[in-house]
Formats: structure tokens, C-alpha cells, sequence
């Protein structure tokens, strides 16, 4: 069923735009530009925090601290390989797509520990910078229940990952 | 300036550990591996990323945006009751919310800027602030392509067949992250 979405979104959003006389070609070639730029503004922290997050594997200390935080992870059924990417992700995307990706490469993509980074990735946002852009940008400064509310959505989010995962793609 | 802490952190640890452990010589060579993997993980997600910014750009042209946001409206009149009377801020936020369905950060954040500086009056936050800021840290992405841009970066085979698992965790966390919320609303008077 999956196998059929992508290649089906792709024809019919081209089949669609073509359908209101839209030049779709060129939309779609301006598109993959911004992306192409999208990549080049990314690359630099890409590099600088996957060698950040090499070092803390190396050393060791990655697993000390999944280890100290496994037993909190274990009551609520998310793996504790996954402990560096629930910390940094509410603080930088950057920081943890190159978590993610580090954690994808070491288990594999399609292991549960890779799937349920790739679903915690794809679910849950950058919360805090979200949140100061737009209070910033709205001029808020008392911002009250917004961050514990926030928190509370990123943690459903990394809880319903590691459920998701186990129902999905059962071992 | 958080960068520079959370950066110079990771590393201090990371010689701190090396020594108690003794593995100084794998940290010293994780240094060069990692900024490698970087350059190999942005070169081999660069196809993924500009084949879905471009679909995504067919998809504005198309008029898929404005599907999607009147099949959201009844749900939007509810969470945000304000659209019902002032038609401006219905727009952007429907704007807002489609462009996150369909993953287009970078479209996202000014059409949510615009609507979040129409909820505002003054420096506290309105109860339909708190909830439209909830709903953008939540993140609702109907495909989620930089993480399938990822996957297959590193040799998946289906990147996509994480989709339902998506799907369902996001719409949890958004709608669960709404409602707490609205129930702190309740509580939390400015």
C-alpha cells in the first residue's frame, strides 16, 4: 500500500497543477532549488555536530547516558538508545537530525531503535525555537502554560513512536 | 549562542569520558569520522530533499493548500474561535497549518507569525496564542520528507513505510498537546 503513495502524490499533484494551466514543471524545478539551497544552509551544522556526536559515542558517553536515563525510558516503553535524541530534540534540528541519523546508521534504518528515531524525528519539532521565534516575532512576554503544554505534546510524540513502532512493525 | 554551549559541552564530556574510560585514541579519530558522515549524509539526502521541495512547490500551484484548509475549517473554527469572525486571520492560519501539513517549514513560519501577531493583545498570551504555538511545536506532517531523505541516505529500501506510524503519533501529539492546553487554559488565568 505504501509503495503506492509517493510515486501517486508526485503524479497527481503534477496531474492537478497541470490541470489548472499551471506551467508545472517550472514550479516544480523552482522547488527543487530552494531545496538544493535548503541543503546548503544545513551542511555546515550537519558536519560540525554529526563530528559532536561521533565524539560522544566514541568516548563513551552516549551510553552512560542512556544508561542513567534507562530505567525512566524502560517505565514508558521507549528504548534507551533514543536518549540523546529526546534530549536535544526539543532545543535544535540540526542537532537532532544528526542524532537521528547517527542513531539510523549504527542500529540500521529499518531496526526498531533506527524506525522509532525516524518516527520521533518526523512527528516532533524544534519546540523551544518555535517558541521563541513566535513570541519573539508577537512580542509576548508572558508566555504562561505554552511550554508545558509544548512538552507535553513532544513527550506523547516520543512515547507514540516507540508505541507506533512496536504496533507497525511488530519483531 | 545556545549552540556554542550545547557544542563546546558535547566535547568537554566527551574528553572527560574518554579519559575515564581510556579510549582516547577512538575519540581523537570520531572527530574526522563524524564531519565525513556529515558531508556523506547531506550529499546523499541532497536528491530526496530537492525531488519533495519541488513536489511540494507543484503542490501550492495545484491548490492542494486550499483543499486541505477547507476540509480543516470546521476544525479550525473550534480551536480557534476568533476565525469565525475575522476572515484575514482565518487565512493565515489555514495557511500555516497546511504549509506543516505538507512540510514546508520555511512557508510556515511567517503565514503563523502573521496570525499569531493578529491573536495577540498584549504582551500576555491569549489562550488561541498558546494553542496556535502548541499546534507549530507539534508539528502534524502528512510526509515527512527530510526524515525519509534520511532513510534511504543510509540505504532504506521503502523510506516511506514509516508513514502510518507517523501519522498516527503526530495527530496524537498535536491533538493531545491541544488539549492540555485548552485544560491549562482553564486553570492558568493570566
Amino acid at each position: 500500500m505504501t509503495d503506492y503513495i509517493v510515486p501517486l502524490v508526485l503524479f497527481l499533484s503534477m496531474a492537478l497543477a497541470l490541470g489548472k494551466k499551471e506551467n508545472a514543471y517550472d514550479h516544480m524545478l523552482c522547488g527543487a532549488a530552494e531545496g538544493l539551497r535548503l541543503i546548503v544552509s544545513i551542511l555546515p551544522a550537519l558536519i560540525l555536530l554529526l563530528s559532536a556526536v561521533h565524539m560522544l559515542q566514541a568516548s563513551g558517553a552516549a551510553e552512560e547516558i542512556s544508561r542513567l536515563l534507562s530505567p525512566v525510558f524502560a517505565r514508558f516503553g521507549i528504548p534507551p538508545e533514543t536518549a540523546l535524541l529526546v534530549l536535544v530534540r526539543p532545543l535544535s534540528g540540526s542537532a537532532a537530525l544528526a542524532v537521528g541519523a547517527d542513531l539510523m546508521a549504527r542500529y540500521g534504518v529499518d531496526s526498531a531503535v533506527g524506525r522509532t528515531a525516524a518516527v520521533m524525528l518526523g512527528s516532533t519539532e524544534t519546540t523551544f525555537y518555535t517558541i521563541s521565534v513566535y513570541f519573539g516575532a508577537a512580542g509576548i512576554q508572558k508566555t504562561r502554560y505554552t511550554i508545558p503544554a509544548a512538552l507535553f505534546a513532544d513527550f506523547v510524540g516520543f512515547f507514540m513512536a516507540s508505541w507506533t513502532v512496536r504496533l507497525f512493525f511488530p519483531a | 549562542m545556545v549552540m556554542s554551549w550545547i557544542w563546546t559541552g558535547i566535547v568537554g564530556i566527551s574528553i572527560l569520558f574518554a579519559i575515564i574510560n581510556g579510549s582516547g585514541g577512538t575519540l581523537a579519530s570520531a572527530i574526522m569520522q563524524g564531519a565525513q558522515a556529515g558531508v556523506t549524509l547531506g550529499v546523499s539526502m541532497a536528491g530526496s530533499i530537492c525531488l519533495w521541495s519541488g513536489a511540494a512547490a507543484v503542490m501550492e500551484a495545484a491548490g492542494i493548500t486550499g483543499m486541505l484548509s477547507a476540509f480543516l475549517k470546521p476544525l479550525m473554527n473550534r480551536v480557534f474561535p476568533s476565525t469565525r469572525t475575522d476572515t484575514i486571520l482565518s487565512q493565515k492560519l489555514s495557511a500555516n497549518i497546511c504549509a506543516n501539513f505538507l512540510g514546508l517549514g520555511n512557508a510556515a513560519t511567517p503565514m503563523g507569525i502573521q496570525a499569531a501577531r493578529r491573536l495577540k493583545q498584549d504582551d500576555t498570551a491569549t489562550d488561541e496564542l498558546c494553542r496556535l504555538i502548541v499546534l507549530n511545536t507539534a508539528s502534524i506532517q502528512l510526509l515527512p520528507t527530510n526524515v525519509a531523505a534520511v532513510r534511504s541516505a543510509l540505504g532504506c529500501q521503502s523510506p516511506f513505510d514509516i508513514l502510518p506510524a507517523v501519522w498516527v503519533t503526530s495527530f496524537l501529539s498535536a491533538g493531545l498537546g491541544v488539549t492540555a492546553a485548552w485544560l491549562l487554559g482553564k486553570v492558568w488565568k493570566p
